[in-house]
């Protein structure tokens, strides 16, 4: 249509005029052409929407421009169907940058999203809202971060933490905000939170190295169990800040290996190097003691050697290379030579960092020098990097296996790399005496190859051979002035020439017959052959001006007046030099001495020398030059920063409470309870993804931190129960631990306890089925009183089975709930299988709607049903709530008459002081304790689970053992209830 | 991390891109197109392409190349692990990651790289979440889709990203329980001149095709576990039990994947399953050379070698080839010098071979340079390296599985230097 119109209005309008309207008919038509698309996203119907959006995405993914469709596809950002939404998505990102103004419409929608009750919706609504690029929504997206931040699921606070690089990006001045929220999530104790924040933190403020400090002992032991590519970063983070914090583990042998180096070389058994450790030791001035922090980021790493990620395994060997004492680095090898049968470009990088190694220690590849052996099939660049790793490993003891290979490399058909080769036995022949004459041979009669790129690169290998001993060489270099007949190479023919003049004395008759061809063609060589041509001809005529005055004197003319400035230079500054006139300045006299000086022979030596300044395996290695926000790696410590930072605190009030626990007892000997309550979160993370999240949750929310007074020892123990746990968290029908083990977790462990609920006495085991009715199979269960994570309003129950049958239980399961309304079951998964005499714990969720009416429900396994009943204290279905002293006088005011009960009763013999009151009540109902002025009264506060009615408890002493109990609560029932409870747990 | 990527076909074609950070205009890609210019093959481009402002990192997988711009320091092999973890997803969704499988899925294409990468870091890359998140197209699916509309974005939103298998889906179903393990090990070698072995390496991997319903929990165990020197695993496989027991102990994901990969310990003398014998000469001032080849079987155990493939780079002077096999057929590309044979099997009766004459230009030298024999054979049933699977168990399910291991030693990297 649009042409029609254009045709029509172009018969009528002169020339001139035409241009323009073609220009705004074209407009126009621009505007118009995604007419159709419009309409589409204007229906009612999904399948027409999505079909539009298929095509505008293909659009986008070829590299067109859509974003004149803006408006119409950012309508449907709420639309119901997912996948039309995910498109919609896919646009917006892309687009929300140049439409700014539209990409606000969108906003709402992702702000709903944020509060949604289902973790991946307001995950993926995070992540949308923090990858739209518009400044004007910056705060919104911080308030986002931070709440993300907080959030209950370790999904979201992963999302959390992706978007704190992105919301860096788009606006830096929010860095120091946003540097809070890293500290927070870096406290995290999930996995799936860790790679992700620590990568926020190496692109944000990655020189705060203090915020690692507190975090480094869990990252060490959580590193094994993140996913790959964040434990790529968390290694390379963790490499850098081990470099500021522990001392060389190579201190004393750096110092020895200056006297000593080669000896050192030659000799590199693991046992040599014991023994040269301990004299190195005996001599220098005081021992080496690894910090144990050190040991544990190393044993920590070792086993993702195993990793199939490549990457991964790179950052694992850059950590022994950089890190470990001498002596362990040679396990890194044979992980990185089975990376050589990766996908090329895998090899590629691989070798690059393979051949900055071996300069600095090859004794560590020698045994796989056959792994270097280049096939023809080889890509040139990966023969080329190869051919560098051989060269670096060539010895006295392996060079002639590795001139032989590189003979059969000379005959390649690849000139590149047979070029390459014949470099490298130079570099062979310099680098150890012993080869250098057969090498000299070698190449000598490479000259006398067809192929003029061979025999020019053999020359300049030659030419630096010969500089190490010219006076037995004569023939050579006779045999090498012949040759500048024939060779065209510019670089081969410079160097012929200037062989020729370095050492015209060993040849005084060839001499100056060459410089005579070499006038006559002076005119037609390259610039690099003019130049030597002047400086053959200066030297002759200083050593033999008889015969060669004349022809220098006619080169040097012909020098004057050529094109390029430089040899013009060159002829003038030779010819005041050696050419004696009346007025040759002082420097004349030394002109022999300028030209004919002995010249240190050139050291060939490896591009990949001092390349290890720079982290192995980062980007900067491989291209040797700083890329763009690259962290230097720092030089090791003189003497080591202190230790203790990284030591994690207990917050004060926790650290009392906990005095008062296990203080009388000691360390060593925790109560049995204590034991048991460690046992059972442990257990809990074996037991099936619901519940390992649920402890994970539990972990993270509490924020609590192992305990200050941790003694080495239990360090290195925690970490290998850290191990140990990774393997049980799958391998969940095992669930045994030696009892010394569980000993030493309970102390690490404590502490979680006492932060999430109060003191309490003990945990009570219920008896959910009888070995003798289960047939053998017992079932306990216990409130764990920790908040369970899939749903909140549900109350956490421990459940322990124990098979005592002779065979194995399988497909342990719940069935056919019987609930009263309302209430809710959130099942265990299913137990495959648990062998006799095991146990195995699970957590499933109930929720009782805040009464104490039984749960009934099935428990089945593969043979058998058994009916059973879970009813609940009435003081396990609240959670404790931290309130001041003024919100809970406050909130009393609030719950007074009706909703106050209040009864006044005689104290227990037992309880005489508060310390035992507040352990009484906390036994009995999961409350926690509320700061009081006085000393007569005990407050403690909670809310219930299902509807969170708070639940405030008043304790107040008399004289003479009387006390006086009041419990106010909107639910009277649970009140006259737990004032019941209480009631009987104190007066006993 | 990674900034963009853009996939460029053989002829230089950007034909998809996709943004994670800010638009990077296509134009860099320039720099690119100079190297491959630069480089006389395409397998010579170098994998990491400075710039002035971005960096290019690319990898080459089946002909088409996949550049991703990167701003600043990320570790090469990060992006390039990750780039091949992309191919192999596109592999596992549409057959073939070509040109054409691209274009032909867009859609998909985009919706896969929106979840794997969230601002250039990577998010889900496990097979089993994804597949979760987008189902596959399949030919039922995509007819189904035309009808009804409905979608390739799961209605759920998968779990496994949250939960301690995250390799693994829930609610796996299968009416058949099936579990079969390929042990396929791959000989690298490179024989000299007179025919004694210069390397020989051995490397296995046991690919898995498990399709088990739930969540079954599976141990392998081995009859001779001390050859494997240097292994692998996929994230699945409890590594302490690994060094404790020398038993692998796994929840597999569902589908195929590679269990583990290994390196047999080089103390042990590889057996080298065939023997061949050349001779290729040319004489001086001839313009003809003479070609023979035959080869034989070696130390095979008893098994049959199989789909026996010949190639060679023969010198640039050759012009032509004649030659007659005395089994199979062969082809000699005058443009590229390529001579390849496909032998099919060795019968140890009549031992296959492959005579004839190479006539070269005339006038020419005799091409100083030897070419090298790569060989490509199958024996079927044997681990060449001894290694034997001692048994399967499988816990946590009461169903009895359909159990199938199968064997297999193929030529690797298998040189002759003539």
């Amino acid at each position: 249509m649009i042409h029609l119109i254009m045709d029509t209005f172009l018969r009528y309008l002169k020339e001139r005029e035409q241009e323009q309207l073609v220009k705004i008919l074209s407009f126009m038509f621009y505007i118009f052409r995604h007419d159709d698309l419009k309409e589409m996203l204007d229906s009612n119907k999904d399948s027409l929407k999505l079909e539009a959006m298929k095509r505008i995405v293909a659009m986008i993914a070829r590299g067109k421009n859509t974003s004149d469709l803006f408006p119409a596809v950012v309508k449907n950002v709420a639309c119901k169907n997912i996948e039309v939404k995910k498109l919609v998505y896919v646009y917006l990102v892309r687009y929300a940058e140049e439409q700014q103004d539209l990409a606000l419409l969108s906003i709402s929608t992702f702000q709903r999203g944020l509060k949604d009750p289902n973790q991946l919706i307001r995950a993926s609504a995070l992540r949308v809202l923090s990858s739209i690029r518009v400044t004007i929504i910056v705060p919104i997206m911080m308030l986002a971060i931070k709440e993300a931040a907080s959030d209950m699921s370790p999904y979201v606070r992963k999302t959390a933490a992706h978007a704190i690089p992105k919301l860096h990006s788009l606006d830096p001045e929010q860095k120091d905000q946003l540097i809070e929220v890293i500290e927070k999530l870096l406290a995290d104790k999930t996995t799936l939170v860790a790679g992700s924040v620590v990568m926020a933190f190496e692109e944000v403020c990655p020189d705060r190295i203090d915020l690692i400090h507190k975090n480094y002992r869990k990252l060490c032991n959580l590193l094994i169990d993140v996913e790959e590519w964040g434990q790529v970063v968390i290694i390379n983070m963790l490499t850098r800040y081990a470099r500021t914090q522990f001392l060389n583990p190579n201190i004393n042998e750096s110092l020895l290996e200056d006297s000593s180096e080669k000896a050192f070389y030659a000799s590199d058994d693991e046992e040599d190097e014991d023994k040269k450790a301990e004299a190195a030791a005996l001599v220098k001035r005081k021992p080496y003691v690894m910090d144990p922090d050190h040991r544990l980021l190393l044993r920590n790493t070792k086993p993702l050697l195993q990793s199939r990620n490549a990457a991964v395994v790179m950052a694992v060997a850059q950590l022994y290379f950089h890190l470990a004492p001498k002596a362990e680095v040679g396990i890194i090898a044979k992980a990185l030579v089975r990376l050589m049968r990766s996908h090329s470009e895998v090899q590629y990088v691989v070798l690059q960092n393979v051949a900055t190694m071996t300069i600095k220690r090859r004794g560590m590849f020698e045994p796989y020098l056959k792994s270097f052996y280049i096939r023809s099939t080889d890509p040139t660049q990966i023969k080329i990097l190869k051919l560098e790793v051989l060269t670096n490993l060539a010895n006295e003891t392996n060079i002639s296996t590795i001139l032989r290979e590189f003979q059969t490399y000379i005959k390649s058909m690849d000139k590149d790399f047979v070029a390459a080769s014949i470099q490298a036995i130079g570099r062979c022949a310099t680098n150890i005496g012993e080869v250098r004459d057969t090498c000299l041979n070698g190449l000598v009669q490479l000259l006398s190859n067809r192929d003029e790129l061979v025999v020019a690169e053999s020359v300049v290998v030659i030419k630096k051979l010969l500089q190490m001993q010219p006076e037995q060489h004569s023939d050579i270099i006779k045999h090498m002035a012949k040759l500048i007949d024939n060779i065209q190479v510019p670089m081969a023919r410079a160097s012929i020439l200037w062989l020729i003049g370095e050492y015209c004395e060993h040849v005084p008759k060839i001499a100056p017959d060459v410089l005579r061809k070499m006038a006559k063609t002076f005119t037609n060589e390259e610039d690099i052959v003019k130049l030597q041509i002047i400086n053959l001809a200066a030297k002759l005529y200083l050593t033999n001006s008889k015969q060669t005055k004349l022809l220098t004197q006619y080169v040097l003319n012909l020098a004057k007046y050529d094109q390029n400035y430089d040899i013009r230079d060159r002829a003038r500054f030779i010819r005041q030099l050696i050419v004696p006139t009346d007025k040759s300045g002082a420097l004349s006299k030394y002109a022999k001495k300028l030209f004919l000086a002995l010249k240190p022979a050139p050291v060939l030596e490896s591009p990949f020398k001092d390349r290890d300044h720079f982290q192995l395996g980062s980007l900067s290695h491989l291209l040797n030059a700083k890329a763009g926000g690259y962290q230097e790696l720092p030089e090791w410590p003189e003497s080591a920063p202190d230790p203790s930072v990284r030591n994690v605190e207990v917050k004060d009030s926790v650290c009392a409470r906990r005095t008062v626990l296990t203080g009388p007892e000691g360390a060593g000997s925790v109560p049995v309870n204590m034991i048991l309550l460690a046992h059972l979160t442990e257990s809990d993370s074996g037991s099936g993804s619901e519940s390992a999240s649920a402890s994970d949750e539990s972990g993270s929310g509490s924020e609590s931190e192992e305990s200050g007074e941790e003694t080495e020892s239990e360090k290195e123990e925690e970490d290998e129960e850290k191990e140990k746990k990774r393997k049980k968290r799958l391998d969940k029908t095992k669930a045994k631990k030696p009892a010394e083990e569980s000993a030493e977790r309970c102390a690490i462990h404590t502490s979680y306890q006492i932060n999430t609920i109060a003191p309490s006495g003990s945990i009570k085991m219920y008896e959910l089925l009888h070995r003798i009715t289960g047939e053998g199979l017992a079932v306990e269960y216990c409130f764990s009183r920790q908040p369970f994570s899939p749903d909140p309003n549900m109350v956490a129950v421990q459940i322990q089975f124990t098979n005592n049958t002779n065979s194995e239980t399988k497909n342990l399961h719940i069935e056919e709930p019987r609930l009263q309304s309302g209430m809710r079951i959130r099942e265990f998964a299913e137990i495959g299988l648990q062998p006799t005499g095991e146990s195995v714990t699970v957590v499933m969720g109930i929720d009782f709607c805040d009464s104490t009416q039984a749960a009934n429900f099935q428990l089945c396994t593969h043979t058998r049903k058994f009916f059973v009943s879970i009813q609940p204290p009435v003081g396990e279905l609240m959670t404790p709530v931290f309130l001041t002293e003024n919100d809970f006088k406050k909130e009393q005011g609030k719950l007074m008459g009706m909703n106050e009960i209040s009864e006044k009763l005689t104290l227990g013999e037992k309880c005489v002081n508060e310390h035992v009151i507040v352990e009484r009540v906390t036994a009995t109902a999961n409350l926690s304790r509320v700061p009081c002025g006085s000393d007569k009264e005990c407050r403690f506060a909670g809310k219930t689970v299902s509807s969170g009615c708070l639940v405030l408890v008043t304790v107040t002493t008399k004289e003479g053992g009387r006390a006086q109990l009041t419990v106010n609560c909107e639910k009277m029932v649970i009140g006259t209830m737990l004032v019941k409870d209480i009631m009987q747990a104190l007066s006993q | 991390m990674i900034h963009s990527l853009f996939l460029v076909n053989a002829s230089g074609d950007i034909f998809l891109e996709k943004h994670w950070k800010s638009v990077v205009s296509r134009s860099v890609c320039d720099y690119f197109f100079e190297a491959v210019e630069r480089a006389t093959e395409p397998e010579n481009v170098p994998p990491v392409i400075p710039t002035p402002h971005h960096c290019l990192i690319n990898v080459l997988r089946q002909r088409v190349y996949f550049v991703a711009v990167i701003q600043s320091e990320v570790p090469p092999l990060f992006v390039i692990e990750f780039l091949h973890r992309v191919v192999d997803t596109f592999q596992d969704y549409f057959g073939v990651c070509t040109e054409a499988a691209v274009k032909d899925n867009v859609v998909v294409v985009y919706e896969l790289l929106e979840e794997m990468l969230d601002n250039g870091f990577p998010l889900a890359t496990e097979s089993n979440i994804l597949k979760e998140l987008i189902k596959p197209p399949t030919i039922l699916r995509t007819v189904v889709n035309t009808i009804t509309g409905s979608t390739n974005v799961g209605e759920q939103l998968p779990t496994g990203q949250l939960s301690v298998v995250p390799w693994r889906r829930t609610g796996v179903k299968y009416t058949n329980n099936e579990a079969y393990f390929d042990v396929v090990e791959e000989i690298d070698a490179i024989i000299d001149k007179s025919g004694s072995t210069i390397t020989a390496e051995i490397q296995g991997v046991i690919d898995a095709c498990v399709k088990l319903t739930g969540m079954p929990d599976l141990t392998l165990s081995f009859m001779n576990p001390r050859l494997l020197d240097d292994v692998s695993f996929h994230p699945c496989v409890r590594f302490k039990r690994w060094e404790a027991e020398r038993i692998l102990s796994f929840v597999p994901p569902d589908g195929n994947f590679r269990l583990l990969s290994y390196h047999v310990s080089s103390q042990n003398l590889v057996a080298i399953p065939v023997y061949v014998k050349h001779n290729i000469s040319f004489r001086e001032g001839s313009s003809q050379g003479r070609f023979e080849l035959t080869l034989g079987p070696k130390q095979t155990m008893g098994k049959a070698v199989e789909s026996v493939l010949v190639s060679s780079q023969l010198p640039r002077g050759v012009l032509n080839a004649n030659l007659s096999p005395s089994q199979g057929t062969y082809t000699f590309d005058p443009v590229t010098k390529l001579l390849s044979w496909d032998v099919g099997k060795i019968n140890p009766q009549k031992l296959p071979s492959l005579k004839g004459s190479m006539s070269l230009q005339t006038g020419a030298s005799k091409p100083d340079e030897n070419p090298t024999i790569n060989l490509q054979f199958k024996i079927q049933q044997l681990a060449v390296s001894g290694l034997k699977v001692n048994r399967l168990d499988m816990y946590g399910e009461k169903y009895k599985p359909f159990k199938g291991i199968k064997y297999m030693t193929k030529a690797g990297k298998f040189q002759v230097r003539t």
